[in-house]
């Protein structure tokens, strides 16, 4: 066992010096090799944290979100639909939600305005979220002013601004008095947006929905796990779309490597001559390549994953931000959580390992074969 | 070897770090969940740029071209978003 753990170090140490007599040629590969698995691995690292984390908050949103639907579009739902639910078993709370959206013409953004009555807020004061403090330059105690829909324009005193760690959900709100929220927006007494249910049991949730439906048939239930759904195949398609889009570069990759590999230079052929020549067997000369291939791909993989893993966690995956921004001016400050699926990365990592390790070894047994003095010529 | 031994290393130290991070992240993860509890929220404040794109999971099936007749499909949001799974056959 010693004996064959020495000679394979032997072999490595041979490989490595054999590489870096062709430097500028290994280090290019391994360069663009290490790109591929950055980028593939920060897709995947990103998606994955983002889809793990919208999981585990929107865990909390409401269990049925009833939205009253006119001629195919969400409507104001009236106040009446309320008493009108009645008494559902299994429901143990049911109350309108107050929320509509605000653009604001200074910084071209929209913000997302809702009702807090829990907050105590008097009808001139405004919670904010981050986002917005970062893009109007407020601070506690400043004020805000937002036109109604009546032409009037309000003016509001900062009270508190959320905390910029749950800026990933709440960047873009303002929370403010019923009062004050009905009085910028237009939406008169009697009307929410629209109604959300907590439900004892979660088993019961569609059949209540179902029961929901029958009552109101103008009304369309949404059930937290379609959230949940939602956002499962939202970051799953970007993964994919991101995907087909580096597919291009991936393939072109996979030729380049494939020709690298599979295709074996003159003067690696009369290296090989030469070391069948000086007593080598065809054994010595496999594992030498095998090697060859295993340290070029473990070195991309393992450079590549670790740049990622920087990239994503530590630098918030700048490079993806204009994609994710998008026409958005407000866009939230956050740091995606790691939490890293290992299936994922063993995934990973056999596909850009294994592939062109195997591909490394056929020409070479093919060259090993034959005669050195064949080869050498 | 050396420098495989360093990759290792620093390969098993992100695991250390990512679960190390998971759990300093918890309670920054419970006070989402409230806030999203509390204020009944519903989506993520990831794509502000247009209503149906701000909450996805809200959205209605005329969502498209609402802004404007001649308004531009916002890019690249809306080629990154599916469409909710139970308006797809």
């Amino acid at each position: 066992m010693t004996k064959f753990i020495r000679k394979q170090r032997y072999l490595i140490d041979f490989t490595l010096s054999s590489l870096l007599r062709r430097k500028t040629k290994n280090l290019g590969l391994l360069l663009v090799y290490t790109l591929i698995v950055f980028i593939l691995a920060s897709v995947m690292l990103f998606t994955h944290a983002l889809r793990s984390e919208a999981g585990i908050i929107l865990q909390e949103s409401p269990e049925i979100i009833l939205q009253r639907m006119v001629a195919g579009r969400h409507a104001l739902m009236p106040a009446e639909y309320l008493e009108k639910i009645g008494r559902v078993r299994g429901v143990v709370r049911k109350e309108g939600r107050l929320w509509g959206y605000f653009y604001d013409y200074a910084t071209k953004s929209n913000y997302t305005m809702m009702a807090a009555p829990d907050k105590g807020l008097s009808n001139s004061e405004v919670i904010i979220g981050a986002g917005i403090a970062r893009v109007r330059w407020l601070g506690i105690g400043d004020f805000i002013s937002f036109n109604s829909f009546d032409g009037k324009t309000y003016t509001f005193e900062v009270k508190e601004i959320l905390d910029s760690e749950s800026e990933l959900v709440s960047s873009d709100l303002v929370l403010m008095s019923e009062t004050a929220w009905r009085t910028t927006l237009g939406v008169p007494e009697g009307y929410f947006t629209d109604i959300v249910l907590s439900v004892r049991n979660p088993r019961e949730v569609s059949k209540i929905a179902g029961k929901l439906t029958l009552k109101l048939p103008d009304t369309r239930p949404i059930l937290r796990d379609e959230i949940l759904r939602t956002y499962d195949s939202v970051f799953a398609w970007r993964q994919g779309i991101t995907f087909v889009l580096l597919a291009g570069a991936v393939l072109a990759f996979v030729i380049f490597a494939w020709d690298k590999a599979s295709g074996l230079s003159a003067e690696e052929k009369r290296e090989i001559g030469i070391l069948k020549a000086v007593g080598w067997e065809t054994g010595d000369v496999l594992h030498m390549k095998f090697w060859e291939g295993g340290i070029i791909s473990l070195s991309a993989f393992m450079l590549g994953y670790l740049a990622a893993y920087v990239h994503v966690f530590y630098g918030s995956a700048v490079l993806f931000e204009p994609v994710l921004k998008g026409w958005a001016v407000l866009y939230p400050e956050f740091h995606p959580v790691p939490f890293i699926d290992g299936m994922q990365v063993a995934t990973l990592f056999f596909f850009t390992v294994f592939p062109y390790t195997v591909a490394t070894i056929i020409p070479i047994w093919r060259a090993s074969i034959t005669d050195p003095d064949t080869v050498m010529r | 070897m050396l420098f495989v031994t360093v990759a290792v290393l620093l390969i098993a130290l992100t695991v250390v770090d990512a679960s190390y991070r998971r759990h300093g992240a918890e309670e920054a993860l419970q006070q989402r969940g409230q806030l999203v509890a509390e204020l009944a929220l519903t989506d993520l404040a990831l794509f502000t740029e247009a209503r149906y794109t701000r909450h996805p999971s809200q959205s209605d099936l005329h969502s498209a071209f609402q802004d404007h007749p001649m308004a531009l499909e916002y890019f690249p949001t809306g080629s990154f978003l599916s469409p909710p799974r139970r308006y797809r056959p």
